[in-house]
């Protein structure tokens, strides 16, 4: 592996650059050789990309803070308008040297204020020789904000006429960004991400200081066994390992194994991993139950997931709406005839068949329909009268904003609204069971 | 809700409709268009007395159900943030991500009920766990901006009020903060730190509160909430969950699968979810009923009818505790405004002081009560006379009347429940699972006379001794705690087939044994085909004529027993003389108001108007269009007959021809051909008068059509 080497700086300091981002060597070589030292103007923007948790902002930030570049350092989810984020960057750069957090406030409305006021700035702060780094994260969501920030801030070098680069993290490809007008086009850079024994060779980087490093590397191979396929996030597997930690030092603590009895070792946690795999890791409990589950020794069947709560109680007529709501949605109009009157007439079973498309309904999704066919079907599948009271249609409405059915096209209700059915199959099976509504025998699909 | 609670400036309390009507304005009303006025204020009086109470109760009910909730909650809250104050620097804690403590709280589909839950679960936390809760509803919160400003917006004035800071307050009035995460944060920052130098003054707040209490964002309706807006903000505040201890609480209508719906992996993973469930709404209701309408506490009842309105609108509608409770005030409303007698609809200690200031109308309506003239009818003639004359002496009985009223109330609610421990653990449930399904068939009728009672009884002449007794255990239980006077012997009666009962336990066993014994041996002496069958039927034989053992007789008796109670107490209160004065019969009211039918209206109003104008004229004879009526009307009929699309052409036509119909056969030659100009604009008019009611549309599949968007003719 290349040791990073640039002229500009220490090579102690560098050595602890090296330690403290792992696998991330090639990358930050490239950037140092992109920077160049302090005064000299470098790239005016550089776009990084790469998947989930591929170290983007922890190696920005560790570069930054390491070499003691002058950077302010702005999540652009957390500052969703251009106004909050033009904002941040001023006040996190007035802030930089002077202690006192009082800085005055200034309005930063428009960009233009942004580049007048960042000159005052930097001259403020006395940063004209150095290089200034404003690195923002989770860029994509400069394409939400008005067209003009993000080739801007492409430009910013240009517009400012100072020593600045614009750093861009973001998750997604440049192409997604480019806008339409065209713009300076940054220097991109991919973060490819950590194969698994990259992911081994960090994780094990911090081991609890009672163990021994080799003793949490046989940890982590087996976490990386069971986890790997489902997961690659770098965090993700770091809160896993340290929920898991304590259960497989159990039978160490405990004094049934030493700590080289990997076999036995093994054979204690891999279920357990493999449990963990099912319930914590799909935040079906919650990691704090976890933990005392793995305190009390119980088992993890008493504490039920969240999907195990999936039934829902509705009141009759609501249940009978969403039953008509679900045949409407997955039957075709066509067939409504045949399933909801008494007397349909010659439509024999297998020619009805033969003329329409074979393709499963459930497959294809649900469908819309009008709010007239759903009243329709509900008055033939309850068995008593129902009266369309204003308590009927007020059930519907509910029924949307519980998000079992959704509102399709326009919300002119005069206009014939138009709904669909959004519940699952094994949903509806279970609520048309207590109503004693044997529902697979009105779905076309099931005939 | 008072107005020295923390959360007085937190919360926009909608005015109440109640406190108008303590105003004299609404004590009027209730005299005004009432044609019996007769003491009109102090029927008024007890009916706001009387909702009073009801509230308190419903609410007090509600309070304790939700107590359990609430606990779990607030040592949810309590466990979520200290584990990591007290820890930090430990190997564990560091490597784990630190995730967001989220309670999913699922309160079920009586969404409207939510409203008070939250209310109640924030009072809760800002007296015992934190003065910071922030309540947020998905309709304020379209875009992360305005979630963030409502956040802030209740959070830093509730801590202006907590110190009641008012120059403070001008200050950080809404548009002068930045609204982010930062100023958020270092807003927090100043409040703590100034609770840690405390003024003695407020110690009071902050003894409350912990160190640095969490602060609880309460998303009341998780499933309409829009997914981008909840993952920015949880994504923002994972990122400073190190600063600022947050909590969320999501209010959950359906399936905490939702939760999942919603986030995708990578934001729920943020989340640390503990899972939280109210009581569900039905046995909610069921505490309601068992504890405001099953007992002696509130004068007014409830006959079957108004009862199974509100029991139907609830089951079949809306399942919103809230919503009965609201019929049932209306219920109250309704009977003392209506019922000029619902002045004795009162407390058993102030009744005798109300009737002997009856004035001779109040009389002369006891006097026209149907259950009175009943009873009347039953006296000796002279009895009859003076009954009918003499106010004094009809004061006398009526009092006498509704005592024993309140002596019948007194003890039907105990037998009642006596006759739902028996029945709620049959098999099948033969007069209902709940005790409201068993007073409804009392109230009904005769209990005793319908067939399910019959299946009741053949099925409690069945029951093991061992669940009998447990039976008899609870009814003696249920009758001493009650405060009925005529319970004593039954009590009595109880005790003693418990006593019999456990005197058979010994004797029986030893019968029993000798029995089957004696039966086996004579089994084993025959050995041929011919004598095992004929002893085989012989023993069928007289099994089937065998005498009933000593427990079956006693399980007889026991059954009949019940049965002697139940016909002498769960007559039902109709046949009770001056029900009328307890009891609000009026159901068809209750269900106009309650269960409205907007589309049944408007038809019947269109189609036959004679309905609502009153007018002879209009009064039609069968299908036939009088040209009388409204033009909308006549459109609207003729609309009726067409199909999905209509032709204006042919339409306007049958217009015309209604319209000119009756105005005399010679007018009908010269406009054959040709329309009247005002009969053209009359026929526009009305059109676009359906079309704004929405019973039409402009159709583009076919010129010179309307669509139609209603189906079904005539």
């Amino acid at each position: 592996m290349p040791n990073l080497e640039h002229s500009a700086y220490p090579a102690a300091t560098l050595l602890h650059l090296e330690s403290l981002v792992p696998c991330r060597e090639s990358q930050v070589s490239m950037l140092l050789s992109i920077f160049g030292e302090r005064q000299q103007l470098s790239f005016p923007s550089i776009f990084i990309y790469g998947h989930t948790s591929s170290g983007k902002t922890y190696v920005m930030r560790t570069l930054l803070n390491t070499l003691q570049l002058p950077h302010v350092f702005v999540n652009c989810v957390e500052h969703f308008t251009s106004r909050l984020l033009l904002e941040e960057i001023l006040i996190q750069l007035q802030n930089r040297s002077s202690e006192t957090k009082e800085a005055a406030h200034v309005p930063c409305d428009t960009f233009n204020d942004f580049v007048r006021l960042f000159k005052q700035a930097i001259v403020s702060q006395d940063l004209q020789d150095e290089t200034f780094y404003i690195v923002l994260d989770r860029a994509e969501q400069l394409r939400e904000m008005e067209a003009n920030v993000l080739p801007a801030f492409l430009r910013l070098q240009e517009l400012t006429a100072r020593n600045v680069t614009v750093v861009l993290l973001s998750e997604i490809v440049w192409e997604l960004f480019r806008p339409n007008t065209g713009c300076f086009e940054p220097f991109t850079l991919y973060f490819p991400d950590y194969s698994i024994g990259h992911l081994q060779k960090i994780l094990c980087q911090n081991h609890p200081p009672e163990y021994s490093a080799d003793f949490y590397a046989a940890y982590i191979n087996i976490l990386l066994g069971v986890f790997y396929m489902v997961c690659r996030d770098l965090k993700e597997l770091q809160h896993l390992a340290a929920l898991n930690f304590s259960k497989y030092c159990e039978p160490v603590v405990r004094g049934e194994a030493n700590e080289r009895d990997t076999r036995k070792l093994w054979k204690n946690i891999e279920p357990h991993l493999k449990k963990a795999m099912q319930t914590v890791y799909l935040r079906e409990i919650s990691s704090s139950q976890w933990e005392r589950l793995q305190h009390d020794e119980g088992e993890a069947g008493q504490l039920k997931g969240l999907s195990a709560h999936a039934h829902v109680e509705l009141p009759y007529y609501s249940k009978f709406l969403l039953i008509a709501a679900y045949l409407a949605s997955y039957n075709p109009v066509r067939t409504d005839k045949r399933f909801f009157l008494k007397h349909h007439g010659k439509i024999k079973k297998t020619n009805f068949m033969k003329k329409h498309e074979k393709t499963s309904n459930h497959l294809l999704g649900p469908k819309p329909f009008p709010l007239d066919r759903l009243l329709a079907i509900l008055y033939s599948i309850v068995d008593n009268r129902v009266a369309p009271t204003a308590n009927i249609f007020s059930q519907i409405t509910s029924l949307v904003t519980l998000q079992l059915l959704s509102m399709v096209g326009n919300n002119d209700q005069l206009d014939g609204p138009r709904y669909k059915c959004t519940v699952s199959l094994d949903f509806i099976r279970a609520i048309a069971r207590t109503v004693n509504f044997d529902i697979i025998k009105y779905l076309y699909d099931f005939l | 809700m008072s107005a020295g609670s923390v959360s007085k400036g937190c919360f926009v309390f909608k005015p109440s409709p109640k406190k108008r009507k303590v105003s004299q304005k609404t004590a009027d009303y209730f005299r005004e268009g009432n044609s019996d006025a007769e003491d009109s204020e102090l029927r008024f009086a007890t009916c706001q007395s009387l909702w009073k109470h009801v509230k308190l109760e419903a609410e007090q009910i509600e309070e304790d159900l939700n107590k359990q909730l609430f606990d779990n909650l607030v040592s949810f809250l309590r466990r979520s943030h200290s584990e990591f104050q007290e820890k930090t620097t430990e190997w564990n804690c560091r490597m784990k991500s630190r995730e967001i403590p989220t309670a999913a709280l699922v309160l079920g589909v009586n969404v409207t009920d939510h409203d008070l839950t939250f209310r109640s679960l924030s009072e809760v936390l800002q007296n015992r766990v934190t003065p910071y809760v922030a309540l947020l509803q998905a309709k304020d919160c379209p875009g992360i901006k305005n979630l963030m400003q409502k956040l802030l917006g209740q959070l830093m004035n509730c801590y202006v009020d907590v110190d009641s800071e008012e120059d403070d307050y001008v200050q950080t009035s809404q548009n002068r903060i930045r609204c982010s995460m930062t100023s958020l944060i270092t807003w927090y920052e100043s409040v703590t730190k100034k609770t840690d130098f405390e003024t003695p003054s407020k110690k009071r707040t902050s003894s409350r509160h912990w160190q640095s209490p969490p602060v609880v964002v309460i998303f009341k309706d998780m499933e309409s909430f829009t997914t981008k807006v909840l993952q920015d903000f949880i994504v923002i505040s994972s990122q400073h969950i190190h600063e600022l201890p947050l909590v969320l609480v999501f209010g959950i209508a359906t399936s905490p699968m939702i939760i999942h719906g919603l986030l995708p992996h990578s934001v729920s993973s943020l989340l640390c979810i503990e899972l939280f469930q109210s009581l569900s709404c039905k046995e909610h209701l069921s505490t309601i009923i068992d504890k405001v309408l099953l007992t002696t506490q509130f004068p007014l009842k409830l006959s079957e009818k108004v009862l199974q309105v509100l029991i139907n609108i609830f089951l079949y509608h809306d399942f919103s505790v809230q919503n009965f409770i609201k019929g049932f005030q209306l219920c109250i409303v309704e009977h003392f405004y209506t019922q000029p007698l619902s002045v004795l609809c009162c407390h058993q200690e102030e009744v005798k002081k109300r009737i002997n200031s009856l004035s001779h109308n109040q009389c002369e309506n006891i006097r026209r009560l149907p259950s009175f003239r009943r009873y009347v009818e039953n006296q000796t003639s002279e009895k009859q006379i003076a009954l009918l004359t003499t106010d004094g002496f009809l004061k006398e009985t009526v009092q006498q009347l509704l005592e024993d009223l309140n002596v019948y109330h007194e003890n039907y609610f105990p037998v009642l429940r006596c006759l739902h421990v028996f029945t709620s653990s049959l098999p099948k449930y033969p007069l209902g699972k709940q005790i409201r399904e068993l007073h409804c068939a009392c109230l009904e009728n005769r209990v005793w006379e319908t067939e399910e009672y019959e299946s009741f009884l053949q099925l409690a002449r069945m029951l093991n001794k061992c669940d009998l007794v447990t039976m008899l255990q609870k009814c003696v239980e249920i009758l001493v705690s009650s405060p009925g006077k005529e319970f004593d012997k039954t009590v009595e009666k109880l005790k003693e087939f418990l006593t019999q009962f456990q005197k058979l336990e010994v004797a029986e066993a030893c019968q029993e044994r000798d029995e089957s014994v004696s039966s086996q041996k004579e089994l084993q002496k025959k050995t041929d085909l011919y004598h095992l069958q004929k002893t085989l039927l012989e023993l069928k034989e007289s099994r089937r004529s065998k005498k009933l053992t000593k427990f079956e007789m006693l399980r007889f008796e026991v059954v009949d027993y019940i049965d002697s109670i139940v016909r002498n107490y769960l007559v039902p209160a109709d046949h009770k003389t001056l029900h009328e004065i307890v009891y609000f019969n009026t159901a068809s009211v209750l269900r106009e108001h309650l269960n409205a039918a907007p589309r049944v209206a408007l038809h019947t109003a269109l189609n036959n108007p004679y309905s609502y104008l009153k007018s002879q004229a209009l009064r039609s004879d069968g299908g036939s269009i009088s040209n009388k009526a409204p033009d909308i009307c006549i459109v609207y009929k003729l609309h009726l007959e067409c199909g999905r699309l209509i032709n204006l052409v042919d339409w306007l036509e049958a217009f015309s021809t209604v319209v000119t119909a009756v105005e005399g056969p010679n007018a009908d030659a010269p406009s054959s051909d040709q329309v009247d100009d005002v009969i053209h604009a009359r026929f526009i008019r009305a059109v676009s008068e359906l079309e704004l009611l929405g019973f039409i549309k402009p159709s583009k599949q076919k010129t010179d059509h309307v669509a139609r968007l209603t189906w079904g003719g005539c």
